[in-house]
C-alpha cells in the first residue's frame, strides 16, 4: 500500500477524490475507462483477472473487485464515474453499487425514494 | 455581432437520456420532468431561434482520462460524435460544431486569461447530451450548432466557483466581439442536489436546490463565494457539478428576467432547469 493517504473534509459518509486517490486509483481507474470500447468490453467480461493483470491494477483493489466491495474501491482511489463501467459489466448498475455502499439491498435503498420507478 | 440571447440551467442526469430513448416522457413518474422542458423547447424554437449553443459541462470518463486532465477545455469541432460511456453510444445523430466560432471564442477567452485546453476532436457524453434533445431537435439533424465546453469537477483541486463564474463574463466578451450575427445560448449543466458514492449515496437537497435557483436569479455573488466544500456538505458530493450553472449566469447580464423554471427529484437527483434573458 503506497503511503499516500487521502484527507477527506469531514462530511460523512464522503470520500473526496483528489489528487490523492487520483494517484491511488490510477491504474484501476485507467482498466475503467478502457471499458469504453466494445472489444474491450468483452475481453474483460470474459476473463476479468487477466483484465485486471494487463492493467497492472494493485493487488489490493483486485480483492476489492472480487468481492465487488464497491465502497471499498471508492475509499481506495476509484472514481464513481469510472467505476460504474466494470459495475454495469458485472451487471450492478448504479442504484445496486449506491445500495451496498449505504449498506442497504437495492430493494431497500428503493424503497427511501420519492418516485422509484424514475430510474 | 453575435449575442447572448439566453441562458439556461440543466441537470444531465443518465436516466433522463435513458426515459427519452426509451420514449416514457409521458409516464407518470416521469412526466413531471418533460413536462417541464416543453415549453422551454417551444420556446427555444419559436422566440429565441438560436443559432449556437455553448455548452458547459462535464465529462465523465467518456473521453477524458486522468493522463491529463484539463481544468477547462473547449471543442472547436465541426462535428462531435456521441460518446460510448462503457454501455454503447445513444441512439442520437453526431451533434455538429461550428469550428469558425469556436476558435474565435478560444482565442478571445484565451487572450482574456483563460487559459483552455483547445480541441479538435472530442466525443461528448450524457454531460452534454441529456440536456441537448429536451432543448432542440435532432429528427433527422439537430437544428443547433454546438460548443461544447469542459470543466473539471471531478478530480480536486477543481475551479472555484467564482473562477467558473467569470469564464462565463469572459464568454460573453468572446461572444460579443464574433463579427457575424449569431444568436448564441449558454447552457450552464449538472447537479442539482446528489451523491452517487459512499455511506451517504442517494443525499439530496431540495430545499438548498430551489435557494440555489432563487439566488442564481437574484444574487449569484452570493453563489460565487461558496466554497466547493460547502456546496458538498450541503447538496452531496456531486452537486459540486452546479458551479457550471455560474458560468451560464456570468455570460448574463447583472439583472435577469426568469422565463421558466422546473424541478423534480423522484430518485438521487434533483432535477432542475431554469431559463434567463437579460433583463
Amino acid at each position: 500500500m503506497s503511503a499516500k493517504t487521502p484527507h477527506d473534509w469531514d462530511i460523512p459518509g464522503t470520500y473526496v477524490f483528489d489528487y490523492t486517490r487520483s494517484q491511488l486509483g490510477y491504474r484501476f481507474n485507467k482498466m475503467c475507462m478502457s471499458l469504453t470500447k466494445p472489444a474491450n468490453r468483452a475481453a474483460f467480461k470474459a476473463d476479468f483477472e487477466a483484465y485486471m493483470e494487463q492493467y497492472k491494477v494493485p493487488d489490493a483493489q483486485r480483492q476489492l473487485v472480487r468481492d465487488k466491495d464497491w465502497l471499498g474501491l471508492i475509499k481506495s482511489g476509484a472514481n464513481v464515474y469510472l467505476m460504474i463501467k466494470i459495475a454495469e459489466a458485472f451487471g450492478v448498475g448504479l442504484y445496486g453499487m449506491g445500495a451496498q455502499q449505504r449498506g442497504e439491498t437495492l430493494e431497500q435503498f428503493l424503497q427511501t425514494r420519492n418516485g422509484k420507478g424514475a430510474t | 455581432m453575435a449575442k447572448i440571447v439566453a441562458g439556461i440551467g440543466s441537470s444531465h442526469v443518465p436516466s433522463i437520456g435513458r426515459a427519452y430513448d426509451a420514449r416514457q416522457q409521458e409516464q407518470a413518474v416521469w412526466a413531471p420532468l418533460f413536462d417541464g422542458y416543453k415549453p422551454v423547447k417551444k420556446w427555444l424554437k419559436e422566440e429565441i431561434k438560436a443559432d449556437v449553443a455553448i455548452v458547459v459541462y462535464n465529462d465523465h470518463g467518456t473521453d477524458f482520462f486522468f493522463d491529463r486532465y484539463p481544468t477547462f477545455a473547449i471543442g472547436v469541432a465541426e462535428e462531435y460524435p456521441i460518446g460510448d460511456e462503457g454501455f454503447g453510444p445513444r441512439p442520437l445523430p453526431p451533434v455538429p460544431g461550428t469550428a469558425d466560432f469556436s476558435w474565435h471564442v478560444a482565442k478571445s477567452l484565451i487572450q482574456d486569461e483563460f487559459d483552455m485546453t483547445v480541441c479538435q476532436e472530442m466525443d461528448v457524453d450524457h454531460g452534454l447530451l441529456v440536456p441537448l434533445p429536451l432543448l432542440w431537435s435532432h429528427d433527422p439533424d439537430w437544428d443547433i450548432k454546438v460548443v461544447p465546453l469542459v470543466v473539471n469537477v471531478i478530480q480536486h483541486p477543481l475551479p472555484s466557483a467564482l473562477r467558473c463564474f467569470k469564464l462565463g463574463q469572459a464568454l460573453r466578451r468572446a461572444v460579443e466581439s464574433y463579427p457575424e450575427d449569431l444568436r448564441v445560448v449558454v447552457i450552464g449543466t449538472g447537479g442539482m442536489s446528489h451523491q452517487l458514492h459512499g455511506e451517504r449515496m442517494g443525499h439530496m437537497n431540495a430545499e438548498w436546490d430551489q435557494a440555489f435557483l432563487d439566488k442564481l436569479e437574484a444574487d449569484p455573488a452570493l453563489l460565487t463565494r461558496m466554497t466547493h466544500r460547502e456546496i458538498m456538505e450541503a447538496a452531496g458530493a456531486e452537486a459540486v457539478e452546479l458551479i457550471m450553472w455560474l458560468t451560464m449566469r456570468g455570460a448574463m447580464n447583472e439583472k435577469v428576467k426568469r422565463v421558466h423554471r422546473n424541478y423534480y427529484a423522484p430518485m438521487t437527483s434533483g432535477m432542475g432547469v431554469v431559463t434567463f434573458t437579460d433583463a
